[in-house]
């Protein structure tokens, strides 16, 4: 059982929450001109590593805010936990 | 190479079975092979098996970090099926099929194949049309389906809840009878014994360090145990695949997640066939040991644990026992997880790569096992003659970018949906 931080409403357990997938994707910008290549990274390409993840998960039972965790995809520790528009360094 | 038959048997049992030939050697990596496939589970196997028996490329190394068969050939719930609607995974897994059919003769090592037919459940009418229509693509593919009503599945399962106050009930099924199970080791067991007698060197305990690329052409691997000279490389480590991928720069339409499984205690025959539930996600076999067999939904998050997390095998079972309640009464002998090459179609990659001589084989989601043959005959193709099969042709990575997804489940980006 993983338990997540929600920046919201504090420790809640994984069964509170969704998975949202890698949080570090970005939309490419709408008022310029966007690649095929950009598009594809945007859609389908991820790195998926071993390792710290940052990723979007909702407190879909709870705040029903999105969030950003970062965590490891090998041991399932999470680091850190952020609201949505909060920038990661 | 020593054959095992009958006669085989009873010679050595004067000897008590002391001087059997080892099933294969444990060679020291060479300075330099035709071709270097990465990844010793199933699909690896079954390649350089298939590179020597088909075309006669015996210069071939099997690279593997751990142990041949430890992971996901090892960690499955052996189930081999056809029943896809889409023409391309229809008969990629029905040319499958007819090599699993052959494969204790072929390999000469007795796979366990028991053709016992799965059956998919159906709990609505809407659900009973969108199979018969799967099912009517599939016999026109050549694949045997059939279309069962609630008093056939009754008859064939009645173990299942088939009570009136129930929030899924059965509507019927659609039934693959030449699907089944097969014993997952043997297969890995069986590759590998027959690639090591053609001349394959199977390397186990050989980590991939690195590629060595130059001018867009692939010259070799570095590995823990050296570098390794190669003209051709080929990957094939399912859920290691990004892992690879970033050491070549390369960004993949995959994502790593874990899948897990289960068996019961061992009990006495009770189920026949294979078994899905249609309003979730679980599987359901019995093992010729008598455990019952189970899986379901991936964890949910990208992971590479290979172990696995409580609150998604209790929703997997909760779906069991709403479709079986008499799993209820069982106790739980194991779980394990592997981690998946989940694709962003739900179908597998079996291409060429930008980068020559460089060759892909991943993103088999949940159903890396059955293709075990299908995959190492047509990889071992496209390696050997630098093109596609037509049995793979619709595999290939460039399909993302110019929409020819094989989205057989409707799911779309999101492999961790179900």
């Amino acid at each position: 059982m993983l338990y997540i931080n929600c920046p919201h409403c504090g420790m809640r357990s994984q069964n509170e929450f969704s998975y949202g997938g890698d949080a570090s994707v970005k939309r490419p910008e709408l008022n310029k001109e966007v690649s095929d290549q950009e598009w594809d990274n945007f859609v389908y390409n991820r790195k998926s590593l071993r390792g710290k993840h940052l990723e979007l998960w909702q407190h879909i039972s709870g705040c029903r805010q999105w969030i950003k965790v970062e965590r490891d995809t090998a041991t399932h520790e999470i680091f850190r936990t952020f609201k949505a528009d909060e920038e990661v360094a | 190479m020593q054959k095992y038959s009958i006669f085989n048997l009873v010679k050595n049992a004067f000897s008590n079975h002391q001087n059997w030939d080892l099933a294969w050697k444990d060679p020291a990596p060479k300075e330099e092979y035709d071709v270097v496939i990465i990844g010793g589970g199933g699909h690896g196997l079954a390649t350089a098996y298939y590179l020597a028996k088909e075309h006669n490329i015996t210069k071939v190394a099997i690279i593997e970090k751990g142990w041949i068969g430890g992971g996901n050939v090892g960690r499955n719930t052996t189930i081999i099926r056809s029943n896809y609607m889409h023409d391309e995974n229809g008969l990629f897994s029905e040319f499958g099929m007819d090599l699993w059919r052959k494969m204790s003769q072929d390999l000469n090592y007795n796979v366990m194949f028991s053709p016992r037919g799965i059956i998919n459940l159906a709990h609505s009418d809407a659900q009973m049309n969108a199979y018969a229509r799967r099912g009517n693509s599939m016999r026109l593919n050549g694949i045997d389906a059939v279309l069962l009503n609630r008093e056939q599945v009754k008859e064939i399962i009645p173990m299942a809840d088939f009570s009136d106050n129930v929030r899924f009930p059965i509507f019927g099924g659609l039934m693959q009878p030449s699907a089944g199970t097969a014993r997952h080791d043997a297969v890995a067991w069986g590759y590998a014994r027959q690639a090591d007698s053609m001349g394959v060197d199977i390397i186990q305990n050989c980590e991939v360090i690195g590629f060595d690329v130059s001018a867009g052409k692939i010259n070799g691997i570095r590995t823990s145990r050296g570098n390794i000279k190669a003209k051709k490389v080929g990957l094939c480590v399912a859920g290691s695949t990004n892992i690879l991928a970033e050491k070549l720069n390369m960004t993949l339409p995959i994502e790593t997640h874990l899948l897990q499984a289960c068996v019961s205690e061992p009990i006495k025959p009770v189920l026949d066939n294979v078994v899905t539930f249609g309003a979730g996600h679980f599987y359901v076999s019995q093992s010729d040991k008598g455990e019952m067999v189970m899986g379901g939904d991936l964890d949910g998050y990208n992971s590479y644990a290979q172990r696995g997390n409580l609150p998604t095998l209790q929703h997997v079972l909760t779906e069991g026992i709403a479709m079986m309640p008499f799993l209820s009464k069982l106790k739980m002998l194991r779980t394990w997880g592997g981690i998946m090459d989940m694709s962003m179609d739900g179908s597998p990659i079996i291409d060429k790569t930008h980068i020559e001589g460089l060759y892909l084989n991943c993103g088999w989601c949940y159903g890396g096992f059955k293709a075990t043959p299908a995959s190492g005959w047509t990889f071992a193709h496209t390696i050997a003659q630098d093109r596609v099969h037509e049995l793979n042709a619709g595999y290939s990575l460039n399909r993302f970018s110019t929409g020819h997804l094989i989205d057989e489940k409707g799911l779309g980006t999101k492999t961790w949906i179900s």
